[in-house]
C-alpha cells in the first residue's frame, strides 16, 4: 500500500468519518483503475506534510494540481528526473507560536513525486501559484499524442 | 483558554438548510495568543477573498470559505483534493474587541487577528 495520504482533519462527528470511509474507498477504487495507482507515493513517514495532489490529462496534456497553501512563490520547487515529476519546499513558520494552544497545520520541507506515464514536453511545462494551489501544465510530446488516421482510398 | 472549536454537526445542518455542500471540511489552524490578542491562521487552498465569509453573532465567530469553480481540464486520473468549502467556529472570548477584527487572506491562508479592547488589557495603577 503506496498510497495513503495523511489526513490531519479533525472529524468528531460519526456520519462526517462514515463519508470519509465512503471518499476513501472510492479513491482506492479509482487508485487501483488509474495507470498512476502504483506510481504515486509520499515519501517519508506519515507524520509529515504530504500535500493532497489531483492529475488531470486530455489529449494534449497533463494537469497537475497540489494544494500548498501559504507559500512565497520562490520556496516552490519543481524538477523533473527522468519521467518523474517532484513537487516540494518549505514552508517556514511565522512569528512565535510558542503560546499558541491550537496547532495543526505542517510546517518544514514537504516533496511528492509522480512519474508520468507519457512522455512529455519539458520544455513547455508550465507552472502557476493562485491561492495556495500550484498547478503544473505538462504538455504531451508529440509522439504520446493520439493519432488519428485516415484511410485514403484509390 | 476562552476560544474553543465548536464541533457541531455540520451535515445535518446541512441537510437541514438543503444547500449544496453536504459537508464542510474543517481547515487546519493555528491559534496563537499574545497579550494584545488571538490570531487565527487557517488553511483554506483554493479560496479567495471574495469566497471568504467572516461573521461574528452572539458571540460566536463563523469562518466560511467558498472554494472557487477551478476550471480543471481534462478528465481526472488521480484525485485526492476535496472540494468541500471550509467552516469553521469558535466562540469568542468575551475581551475581543469585535469592532476591531481584521482578516486577511494570502495564498489561501487565512489570518485573523482579534485584539482584546483596551479595557481589559493590563495596566498598572498609580496609587496617588
Amino acid at each position: 500500500m503506496n498510497i495513503v495520504r495523511y489526513q490531519r482533519y479533525p472529524h468528531s462527528d460519526l456520519s462526517v468519518a462514515l463519508g470519509q470511509l465512503t471518499n476513501m474507498r472510492q479513491e482506492l477504487d479509482r487508485v487501483f483503475e488509474s495507470p498512476f495507482g502504483s506510481l504515486l507515493r509520499p515519501l517519508g513517514s506519515l507524520n509529515r506534510w504530504n500535500p493532497a495532489v489531483d492529475v488531470y490529462q486530455d489529449k494534449d496534456q497533463f494537469t497537475v494540481y497540489a494544494e500548498i497553501p501559504g507559500l512565497k512563490k520562490e520556496e516552490i520547487e519543481i524538477s523533473f528526473h527522468g519521467d518523474t515529476l517532484t513537487i516540494g519546499g518549505e514552508r517556514k513558520r511565522e512569528g512565535n507560536t510558542e503560546d499558541g494552544f491550537r496547532s495543526e497545520r505542517f510546517f518544514g520541507k514537504f516533496q511528492r513525486s509522480l512519474t508520468l506515464p507519457l512522455p512529455v514536453n519539458r520544455d513547455q511545462v508550465n507552472a502557476t501559484y493562485k491561492d495556495g494551489i500550484l498547478k503544473v501544465v505538462l504538455p504531451k510530446a508529440e509522439e504520446a499524442k493520439p493519432k488519428q488516421i485516415t484511410v485514403s482510398l484509390n | 483558554m476562552n476560544i474553543s472549536n465548536q464541533q457541531q454537526n455540520e451535515s445535518a445542518l446541512a441537510a437541514r438548510t438543503e444547500q449544496k455542500p453536504a459537508q464542510y471540511a474543517t481547515p487546519a489552524a493555528d491559534v496563537e495568543s499574545a497579550k494584545e490578542g488571538y490570531t487565527i491562521h487557517a488553511e483554506m487552498p483554493g479560496v479567495d477573498k471574495s469566497g471568504l465569509e467572516v461573521t461574528v453573532d452572539n458571540g460566536e465567530l463563523t469562518i466560511l470559505g467558498h472554494r472557487g469553480a477551478e476550471g480543471f481540464s481534462g478528465e481526472p486520473v488521480y484525485r485526492e483534493i476535496r472540494r468541500n468549502d471550509f467552516r469553521l467556529v469558535f466562540e469568542l472570548d468575551p475581551t475581543i474587541d469585535t469592532a476591531r477584527i481584521t482578516a486577511r487572506v494570502d495564498q489561501g491562508v487565512l489570518t485573523l487577528t482579534l485584539p482584546k479592547a483596551e479595557s481589559v488589557k493590563p495596566r498598572k495603577i498609580t496609587v496617588e
